[in-house]
């Protein structure tokens, strides 16, 4: 683990398909010379870097910062709004996810997303997760009864809404809300999980218990969360990007980022002497 | 001087509480008025043989065939554009929302929304009426069909614009979730976002049932009338607002009273309309946000 070689801004010169160093084990996502633009405006300049398989990797940095554009870039979500464009590559598995052959329904069952505000779809809790495997499985009846079963488990929401499956979802609490969706996501049995600032609605206990569903989650899925708040991604992280303008600062450890970051910018940032 | 400040603040506030309270009362008045003429008028008419007898009896008789006319050719109106309208709108919502081609859609919708009723019924009678009659050498001209057509085009566009409406108060965030499921937009816009506007778009038609339902002009031209009772949509077609029309210009007070009653049925059924649209929006809120 500690071999990782960390990735920053490599040098333009290097060709953008060749990996600027050797990384092992293979990353999850690769991130090669990404740009993103809104219309003329860059929010996202030439940025490269790795996310391991099986960890938690945090984005952090301040408002306006480019870290929600990343991610939105990693299941393509932008690309239902017109004039917003990539350019460069994201591979996952080593496949060019930015590639317009790459079936975007493909994409989304394999990486999943979980938004800032908790998202219930006006449906019973049970259709809230049916809905979205159905379109991507046949099951029978007792599949998807367990299935769903298995997903509400995973996100540690079943023993509070086992005897309630047929209610409508909009009478959960917030926090019950985020589970569901984060079950919604992982009903797809997705590889990689992305989290944009999950529990920035949620009070402290609700923010508490989906830290704590990270935790286990991680063991099965490759999550990239988003954060503004720096303790969140010190607590559930193994590593952290620090960015900021549209730049990546710094990606490493995130107890080397919390502790000797290797930029001042870093430093500053983490030490409140600005964003 | 602060408390110079605070006491013109005072002033321009009562001033405007009254000059605003006034117009509300302004317009309370004549609706509430309308209201109660038309009650007043209507209940001393309304008898048994309203419902029974047909218009063919002139002041010895009812208004039994408008009443069914007027039914057959609002529910043909209603199935031809709450389809129609509903598609629309959700095209406009859904699939051209940022577009050029949506926002001339859009005008043209708010022309056809304002258009004055009696060109809709010339139109008809011109794409329609005339065509008809010549294709059957006469056999069919006016009817109840062509009238259904015309009241369609009245309420096409207020069912385009409420299911743009209320598809565009459904949450950006909810699209992106579902999509970030890798489920389709079209599967996206029938199964959940019109479950997520239905109680909205459902409004949308009552209210436009309740305008067309009150329409003359588009009728004059369409269905025509017809003092016998007709329930084939090809035959010329009495409606209520149309023999209320007839029954005021004519000298005879007996006829009169029976318009009154007329007035009164028309007035109670949109009322009707209204409040079930309202008790529907109420019992099916969803809760956004």
């Amino acid at each position: 683990m500690t071999e990782d070689t960390v990735l920053l801004n490599p040098p333009p010169a290097v060709a953008p398909t060749v990996p600027a160093v050797a990384v092992s084990p293979q990353p999850k996502l690769a991130v090669r010379n990404l740009n993103f633009l809104y219309g003329d405006a860059q929010a996202l300049k030439n940025i490269s870097l790795d996310i391991p398989e099986k960890k938690v990797s945090a984005i952090i940095g301040p408002s306006g910062c480019g870290k929600s554009t990343l991610l939105r870039v990693f299941n393509r979500i932008y690309a239902i709004y017109p004039n917003l464009r990539a350019m460069g590559e994201v591979l996952l598995d080593g496949e060019n996810i930015l590639d317009t052959s790459y079936p975007v329904h493909k994409l989304r069952s394999k990486i999943g997303m979980v938004f800032q505000k908790p998202v219930p779809f006006p449906m019973t809790i049970f259709e809230n997760i049916a809905w979205g495997i159905r379109h991507h499985e046949k099951l029978s009846k007792s599949e998807m009864e367990a299935r769903v079963e298995q997903a509400l488990r995973r996100a540690a929401l079943w023993d509070e809404v086992k005897d309630k499956l047929k209610r409508s979802a909009l009478g959960l609490s917030g926090g019950q809300q985020q589970r569901l969706c984060i079950a919604r996501s992982i009903a797809l049995k997705p590889e990689v999980l992305l989290l944009d600032e999950p529990t920035s609605a949620l009070d402290p206990i609700a923010t508490g218990r989906i830290e704590q569903l990270i935790e286990e989650l991680k063991r099965d899925y490759t999550i990239v969360i988003v954060t503004h708040n720096m303790q969140q991604a010190a607590r559930v992280s193994d590593r952290t990007a620090f960015m900021y303008l549209g730049e990546l600062v710094e990606f490493d450890e995130t107890e080397k980022i919390f502790t000797k970051p290797a930029r001042q910018q870093t430093e500053d940032y983490i030490s409140g002497r600005f964003g | 001087m602060a408390v110079d400040i605070y006491l013109r603040r005072r002033a321009v506030n009562v001033a405007a509480m009254v000059l605003s309270g006034l117009a509300a009362t302004v317009g309370l008045v004549f609706l509430v008025w309308i209201l109660w003429i038309t009650v007043k008028n209507g209940i001393a008419a309304v008898d048994l043989r309203l419902f029974t007898k047909i218009t063919a009896y002139a002041d010895q008789g009812g208004l039994a065939n408008a009443i069914v006319g007027s039914l057959v050719m609002d529910l043909i109106a209603l199935a031809l554009c709450a389809p129609v309208g509903i598609l629309a709108g959700t095209f406009l919502a859904e699939y051209a929302n940022r577009s050029k081609l949506g926002a001339v859609i859009r005008f043209l919708n708010d022309i056809l929304l304002s258009a004055p009723s009696i060109v809709l019924g010339l139109f008809v009678y011109v794409i329609i009426v005339l065509p008809m009659s010549n294709l059957t050498h006469g056999a069919v001209s006016f009817s109840g069909l062509a009238g259904a057509i015309a009241l369609a085009l009245i309420g096409l566009p207020v069912i385009v614009r409420t299911t743009d409406e209320m598809l565009q108060l459904v949450p950006g965030t909810l699209r992106e979730a579902a999509l970030s499921l890798g489920i389709p937009q079209w599967k996206l816009t029938m199964q959940l976002l019109m479950r997520a506007a239905v109680s909205g778009i459902v409004t949308g038609v009552l209210l436009a049932l309740a305008r067309l339902a009150g329409e003359t002009a588009p009728l004059l031209f369409t269905a025509f009338g017809n003092n016998f009772m007709a329930f084939h949509p090809l035959d010329k077609m009495e409606s209520l607002p149309v023999a209320i029309y007839q029954y005021t210009n004519d000298p005879n007070p007996a006829l009169h009273a029976i318009a009154w009653a007329g007035a009164l049925l028309i007035t109670l059924f949109v009322l009707l309309l209204s409040l079930s649209a309202r008790w529907y929006l109420h019992r099916h809120k969803v809760i956004h946000d």
